[in-house]
Order: C-alpha cells, then structure tokens, then sequence
C-alpha cells in the first residue's frame, strides 16, 4: 500500500514537474552585469499594484538600473489592499499603488512614510497641477502615477442620440435601459447621481445622501449590472451600450471599436489619480523612493500612457506622445488644467459607514 | 409489479443522466474552449493549443501552482498525524460530545467567518502574513476532516482485536504500531487526500490570510476570473480538471473519503 | 490513572491545541471586536457598544438576511430534489457500479469552485452559448440569464449538489431493504412505501446534506459576486464588504456572529431531530 501513495505522489509531482518545465522559458531573472548607473540602495522591496497596471519588464529593468530587487504583489481592488495593509499595519509591503482618497486613508491611519522630494528627482518633470490634488497638497504622502476622470463610454453605434448628462446614464431611455452598467467601486457607484444632482462627490450630508440613494435605486431597475472590470468587454460584444468607465478603460473599448465613444458629462465629473504611497513600516524607504522615481522617469510614462492608456503626471511623457495615438484617444489629449476642473474624491472619514449603509441599500433594493 | 419497478428505474436513470449533464456539461464546455484558435466562446475557430502556449508562458500561474502545492503539501503533512491522534483520542480515550462538537466546527463554520476571525488573529499578533499564515489556518479544518474519516475507520474494526493484543501481553506502543496503526492507515491516507485536495482549492480562507507577494493558485484564478472571459483561463481550467482527477483516482484507492465523511 | 492522562495527553494534546489557538482564540477575538466601535478611519476604537448588534438588526440588514436565506433554502430544496432520486439510483444499483456512479457526482466536486462559477458566466451571459443556441434554433428572445437570481441559484446550487448527494447516498445504501418490500407486501404502492417507509428512514441523511448545502450557500460570496453582477447583497458579500470596504471590522464581527448564531441553532435542531429519529429506530 504505501508503494501505492508512493507511486500517486511521484505521479502527481512528475505532473507539476512536467508543467514546470513547459513553462521554462523565459525565467525572469534579474541581469548580473554590472549595473549601468552605481546601485542607489541595495535590498529588496516588495511593491503591490493592479494586475497588468504597470510594463512586464518595469521590476527587471528597475532591478538592473538600481541593484534594488523588487517583488510585484497584485490587488485587484483598493478596498482589497488597503483592508490588507489595515490588518498587517503595512508589514511585508514597501510601494503600494492605491487611488488618492484611499492613500489619504491610510495616511491618516499613519501607516504612510513622509515622501522625501529630494529622492526623487523625477518630480522636477511633473505638471506642476500634481502638488494641487486636493487629497495630498504638496505630495507629502502620496506621487500620482495615472490620473483621470469617469464619463459615460458608449456605442455610437447603436445609440441613436449622443449622451452628454449623467441622467443619461441614471434615467436611461427605452433603448438603453437593461443595457447600461455603472461602477461597483462605491464611490464611484455614487459619483453619478452626485453629480446629476449637483452635489459634490465628497458630501457627507445625511440629507443629500438620501437623495443620492433614492435615485441610484430608481437606476438599479434598468441596469445590466453593476461593474468595474469587464464593463469595456461588455461594450464590445454589444450586451451593454452605454457604461459609466474611467476613461483610461474606455480606452480599451476604443481601441477594440472605434464606434466606442466617451464623454463627460456636462454636470462635471470626478478628478481621480492612482498614487505610490510608502509605507512606514518599509524598511527600505531609499529603495522605495528610489522605485518611484524609476516609475516617474519619461520612458516609463510614455509606455504606460500608450499601453494602459491613461494619462500620466509626468509632462515630458505626455509631450513625447505619438499624435495619432491622442487622435485615436481623445481623453488623452486632456489637460491637467482641464483635470483640475473635475472635483478630487477625498476619503470620508466616518461618512464612510454611511456610504457603504447607502450602498448595501441600494444594493439589496428589490428589481 | 417489476415492469412498474423496472418503469420507475428507467426515469431514475435518465435523471441521472440529466443531472450528470448538468454537473458535466460547463467543464467540458471549458475544456473545449482551450483548444479553439479564437479564444471566443461562440466562434469555433480551428483546433489549437496555443493558448497552453500563452498559459505556459504565464510565470505567474506557475509561481501561483507551487504555492498551493506548498501550502496544500504543508498543511496536510501537520494535520494528518494531529488529525490521527485526535480521531484516536476521541474514540478510545475520551468521549466527550464538548470535544466532538469542537472538532465538527471547523467542518460547519462558514468560511468567511472563519477567514476574517484568523485575519483578525493574525493582525493582532502584528503578523507578517505570507503562505505560513495560509499554511496554519489550513491546518485547522484539515485536522478536522483528518479526525473524522480515522473516525469512521475506527468505528468500523473491532476494538476487541486491540483488547486481545493488550491481553496476550504487547505494550500499548507496540499494539499501537502493530495493530490499530495498519488497520486505520487506508482511513489516515483518505483523510490526508481529501485534506489535501480541500486545501489546494481553498480560497476564502486563503484570500484573506495570504501575506504580498504569494497568491496561491484559487486566489490568482479570482483575480483572473474577476477580469473577464479570457481563452488562457480554459487552458487552465482543464489543466486543473486533468490533476483533479488524477487526485481523486488516488483517493478511490482508499475508498471514497467523502462518503466515509458522512457516516 | 497517571497513564491515562499521559495518553490522554498525547492523543488529544496536539489537536485539541491547534483548535483553541487558531479557532477559538480567532473566533473569541472576533467575538470581542463585536462590542467595540469604528475609528474615523477605520481601525477600532475600543469602547463598548452594542451599537453594531442594534445596527444589524435594522430592517435593511434583516431584509438582506432574509434574501440569503430564501436563496439559500432554495439551493438546500432543488439539491434535495434533485439529488435525492440521484442518490436514490446509484445506491441500489449493483454494487459494481455504485462506486463508478459516485466517482462521478464527486468528481466535479474536486475541481476548482471559482472555475466552474466561470464556467457560468460563459455559459448564461447575454452574447454566451445558450443564447446563440437558442438564436440557432431560431428563438430570438434573448434571454436574462446572468445578473440574476436564479444566476447565483444555478452557481450555488452547482458547487454544492455533491454535498446533498453523498449522505443521502450513504443513507440509503444503509437501508434493509426488507423494509420496503414488506410495505409492499402489505399492499401499500410504491410511491406510498417511498413516503411512509423510504423517506422517513433516511431522515439523517436528508439533514446532513441539507445542512452541507445550506451553510456554505448561506456564507458565500464570490457566487453572488461573479454571478449576481454585484446587484444582489447577499450576507456572505455583507460580511466581507464591512471588513474590505467600510473598514468596519466590529460591525463586521457581529453579522459573523449573528450567522454563526443561526447555524447554531440550525445544528441543534437537527441533532434533536436525528436524536428523535434514533429514539423512533430503535422502537421501531
């Protein structure tokens, strides 16, 4: 008998083995020539971002570039990393990639370290508009990577008017009804009827907010679902028509098909940046400076913006841009003068309890 | 009468045949999947493996696989003999419904409960979470299933054997070793099975136990799952099916744990 | 008397260690958290309040309860339906083929949950397999099917049909069959045997695979998740969401317990019931 499990297991590790040595091909392992530039700190850090937010080989050449040895850990929501960081008051992380008002959470948490500006010489390139967001004035705790706003993406194709109003989205007509999706991240879920109502996105207004909801309920009846990552797939195969999308992901719907359109609604929008914060408990902070500055430099910008098709703080980057690509993408073209304009989500402090009440509300509201 | 009866056997087989189409149907639809050159649900577009290509040259998943097996591996390993001893204790040495119902909750608390009361543990302690932290709370539902498939091994020889050992005179270690050990191994290697196959699919625990870097294989699948229909995912979702089976072709060999469970 | 509690010790001592440190001292930590109260930013601040039971107990969360439930007990009654006949079938077929039979049901069982969910959103969405069928064999209603509740039904329902299967199949291979064919003999029709002999007898079984179906059902959340579109709150997304999203970690502990709560007192009766039954048996 145990020659039997014996020969199970041996089985089933030959298996893995056997999958293993499919995979042997490309094993990214940092380069061991003489780095070009002299190592700023040596070390490891671990870094968590979206999947596919940042270039494959970005760890490697930064490993390369510095001697600093940097592991990618994923999160697929910011409420999922910042949860994590809460429990584990940051330990094991170094750069985390979260959006601005939860960076402000978790600064006011005092998880975050100080940036220090005189690591990082790539904010010199920046717009000056990135030490104005109102979550970070100054960029104590917080470097954006992408920024942008939300709008509405839709078929031009098979809308027969052109949406230019949130209640475009909220109070759909007959056409689109059951055929729009609105994002499940809560605030953005609650962004839209803000703004249609002419409230500001960082209410905290007990009064407001009712009427927030009540209309949000009224919008559950005549969506297709509520969705924050496949919602561009959606467009494409045709089984929405119109979705409430960052623009950066509408992108990805454009670039798939070219009747996909997006625009901002004329009640305004939001001004959102995903941002590298530090953490306190990091104990490697020069390595961790020295990581976004990497991430900060023009090149990488252009591939962000080009590949992942947001827009990125850094002016030398954005002035490199191919042409036809910002013809293709018109939200790319947009200015941070412009960005400014929009209104910079803020954490909530307690009003966050009545956010999420709000939300399971509407949530749990019958068809 | 037996035409009756032979009447109402053919209804219940087509039901089985029904239901078997119903549990059936998804995977092999996702197996056929993983060979369609255009990756779409609803075009058929030529038989191709290059998405086990695309998933081969997937680092992550790879990385992802090994962690599980680490953790599956591990947990199995401290659970199997703890689970042994516990199963022993109960039904030789103590019997106490207290303990029983102990042991019975790792099998009936719902997982979320259980994941957020060990994230809860584990933050208080000021852990550092990584696989170990998936590896330990695994441990405790394995312990669990372990103890009550020995359980029922236990349940079913007759302890009177063990008595006659004692009596002609071999030590307890000896009639341990001699006797009750070889009689409940097939029960304490379709525990470790049925631990370790739990284990590697376990996500909710996993998810929200897991330290940076190191997602196990379920928790990369959520991830992936969570971003749409993607041809590489039915690459490996018949991959996955493939070492399942291969799993569970191990477990029959020491009888049907599952059904050793519920007795 | 010194032996046995050396024994005793080595036997129960690693386990029942294990258990008091990673299951009841996390449990009774989160039992804690549930009287204590939410920092501005999340975090707890901890002062004592019953607030988060008072809070759970609004309308809102009880009608959420009561959707998890429903749904729920309706995974729990389609799995009994359909699986009691299932169960029923390979456990008086010939011996030979039980175990391939079962080896089947279970099969499924053992691959990954979230890949077999995935499996449905291919399946069911609007532009996916059913729908193009359907349009091939010239219906050309499209039809709703995800994003719904019947979506998470299906999903559940789908993941934890094994569950119901296995013990009923194991209470039914138990049964002398003796018993039905005196029922028989004394005249009574086979669905009248069924009810008042079969059915009865494998009791148990029944409430041990109920309650494998229902729990999970009832604590589940990437099913309504990935199935439900994130329309439908169910309790498992509740408790999560407290946790993930308001960082209202007390807030969270209570609905935990409250579930916890409930399956208790679900475990309880059932064990009444099967004592009940056992008592009935034995009489008998």
């Amino acid at each position: 008998m145990k020659r039997i499990i014996g020969l199970r297991l041996v089985s089933l590790i030959a298996l893995f083995g056997l999958l293993l040595a499919a995979c042997g091909g490309p094993v990214t392992v940092a380069p061991t020539d003489v780095p070009t530039s002299p190592p700023v700190a040596a070390g490891k850090i671990v870094i968590s971002n979206w999947d596919a937010y940042m270039p494959e080989d970005l760890l490697t050449n930064f490993t390369a570039e510095t001697g600093v040895e940097a592991t990618l850990a994923l999160h697929a929501t910011n409420e999922e990393i910042v949860g994590k960081l809460i429990a584990s008051k940051g330990r094991g992380f170094d750069v985390v990639f979260v959006t601005g008002q939860f960076a402000q959470a978790l600064d006011k948490l005092g998880l975050l370290a100080k940036i220090d500006h005189s690591k990082i010489p790539n904010l010199e390139q920046l717009y000056p508009e990135v030490s104005q967001l109102p979550f970070d004035p100054g960029n104590k705790f917080s470097v954006p990577y992408t920024w942008g706003t939300t709008g509405l993406c839709y078929r031009s194709d098979l809308l027969s008017y052109t949406p230019d109003s949130w209640l475009d989205l909220l109070q759909p007509s007959a056409e689109a009804s059951g055929k729009t999706t609105m994002l499940a991240t809560e605030r953005w879920l609650m962004m839209p009827a803000q703004k249609a109502l002419g409230f500001s996105v960082n209410t905290t207004d007990e009064a407001e907010m009712r009427q927030v909801a009540d209309l949000l309920i009224e919008t559950k009846r005549t969506l297709l679902a509520y969705d924050d990552t496949t919602f561009y797939s959606k467009l494409v195969s045709g089984e929405a028509v119109m979705v409430e999308a960052w623009d950066g992901w509408c992108n990805y719907g454009i670039g798939e098909n070219p009747d996909i359109k997006f625009v901002i609604p004329k009640e305004g929008s939001d001004l959102w940046a995903d941002t590298m914060v530090i953490l306190a408990s990091s104990e490697n902070i020069d390595a961790a400076h020295a990581f976004i500055n990497y991430v900060l430099s023009p090149e990488v910008g252009v591939w962000v913006a080009t590949n992942i098709l947001y827009k990125v703080p850094s002016r030398l980057a954005m002035e490199q841009l191919d042409p036809a690509l910002i013809a293709q993408f018109p939200n790319l073209g947009m200015s941070p003068a412009d960005l400014l304009l929009q209104e910079a989500l803020q954490d909530l402090g307690l009003a966050q309890s009545l956010y999420t009440q709000l939300v399971t509300e509407i949530l749990a509201s019958g068809p | 009468m037996l035409r009756e009866f032979l009447t109402g056997r053919r209804i219940l087989g087509a039901h089985l045949i029904l239901v078997l189409l119903f549990l059936y149907g998804p995977i092999v639809m996702l197996m056929a999947l993983s060979f369609n050159e255009s990756g779409l649900a609803t075009a058929w577009g030529g038989f191709s493996t290059k998405w086990y290509g695309a998933l081969a040259a997937n680092q992550d998943i790879i990385s992802a696989a090994l962690n599980s097996l680490i953790v599956a591996t591990g947990s199995t390993l401290i659970a199997a003999p703890i689970g042994t001893l516990l199963a022993l204790g109960l039904e030789r040495a103590v019997k106490s419904s207290v303990l029983d119902a102990l042991v019975f909750v790792p099998m009936i608390i719902p997982d979320i409960v259980l994941a957020l009361a060990l994230l809860s543990f584990y933050s208080l302690l000021q852990m550092t979470l990584g696989l170990y932290s998936i590896l330990l709370s695994h441990v405790v539902f394995n312990i669990a299933f372990v103890a009550a498939i020995v359980r029922t091994r236990l349940n079913h020889f007759d302890p009177s054997i063990e008595e006659a050992s004692l009596d002609l005179g071999a030590s307890e270690v000896t009639t341990f070793f001699k006797i009750t050990l070889p009689m409940i191994f097939p029960g304490i290697v379709a525990g470790a099975l049925l631990a370790f196959t739990i284990s590697m699919d376990e996500f909710v625990v996993a998810y929200f136990t897991a330290g940076p870097a190191q997602p196990t294989l379920p928790i990369l699948i959520y991830s992936m799952v969570r971003f749409g229909v993607t041809p590489d995912i039915n690459a490996l979702a018949t991959i996955v099916v493939l070492v399942s089976i291969v799993l569970l072709l191990a477990a029959q060999r020491f009888g049907t744990p599952l059904k050793a469970l519920n007795e | 008397m010194k032996k046995n509690i050396v024994q005793r010790l080595i036997l129960l001592g690693p386990g029942l260690t294990w258990l008091a440190i990673f299951l009841l001292v996390p449990l009774g930590i989160l039992f804690v958290y549930s009287f204590f109260q939410r920092g501005s930013f999340g975090g707890i601040v901890y002062e004592f309040t019953l607030q988060n039971y008072a809070r759970a107990v609004e309308p809102l969360f009880v009608r959420i309860f009561l959707l998890s439930l429903k749904i729920a007990i309706v995974t729990t009654a389609l799995a009994l339906l359909i699986g009691y006949p299932v169960a029923y079938y390979i456990a008086t077929s010939p011996a030979r083929w039980r175990t391939v039979l079962l080896g089947l049901v279970v099969l499924p069982f053992w691959t990954s949950y979230l890949i077999r969910t995935y499996a449905w959103i291919v399946l069911l969405n609007s532009e996916g397999i059913i729908n193009h069928m359907l349009l091939a064999l010239g219906v050309n209603a499209r039809l709703e099917l995800l994003y719904t509740q019947s979506a998470i039904t299906i999903g559940l329902l789908y993941g934890y049909l094994p569950f119901m299967i296995l013990p009923l199949y194991a209470a039914i291979e138990r049964l002398n069959p003796e018993y039905a064919e005196a029922s028989a003999d004394l005249g009574a029709t086979p669905l009248k045997t069924f009810l008042t002999v079969t059915f009865p007898l494998t009791l148990r079984g029944v409430f041990a695979g109920a309650l494998f179906v229902f729990i999970p059902s009832l604590g589940n959340f990437f099913v309504p998740e990935l199935l439900g579109g994130g329309q439908e709150i169910l309790l498992g997304n509740l408790i999560r969401d407290q946790f993930l999203k308001a960082r209202d970690w007390p807030f969270g502990s209570a609905l935990a317990f409250l579930t916890m709560a409930l399956i208790m007192v679900l475990l309880f009766f059932q064990a009444w019931l099967a004592n009940r039954e056992r008592q009935a048996t034995n009489v008998a």
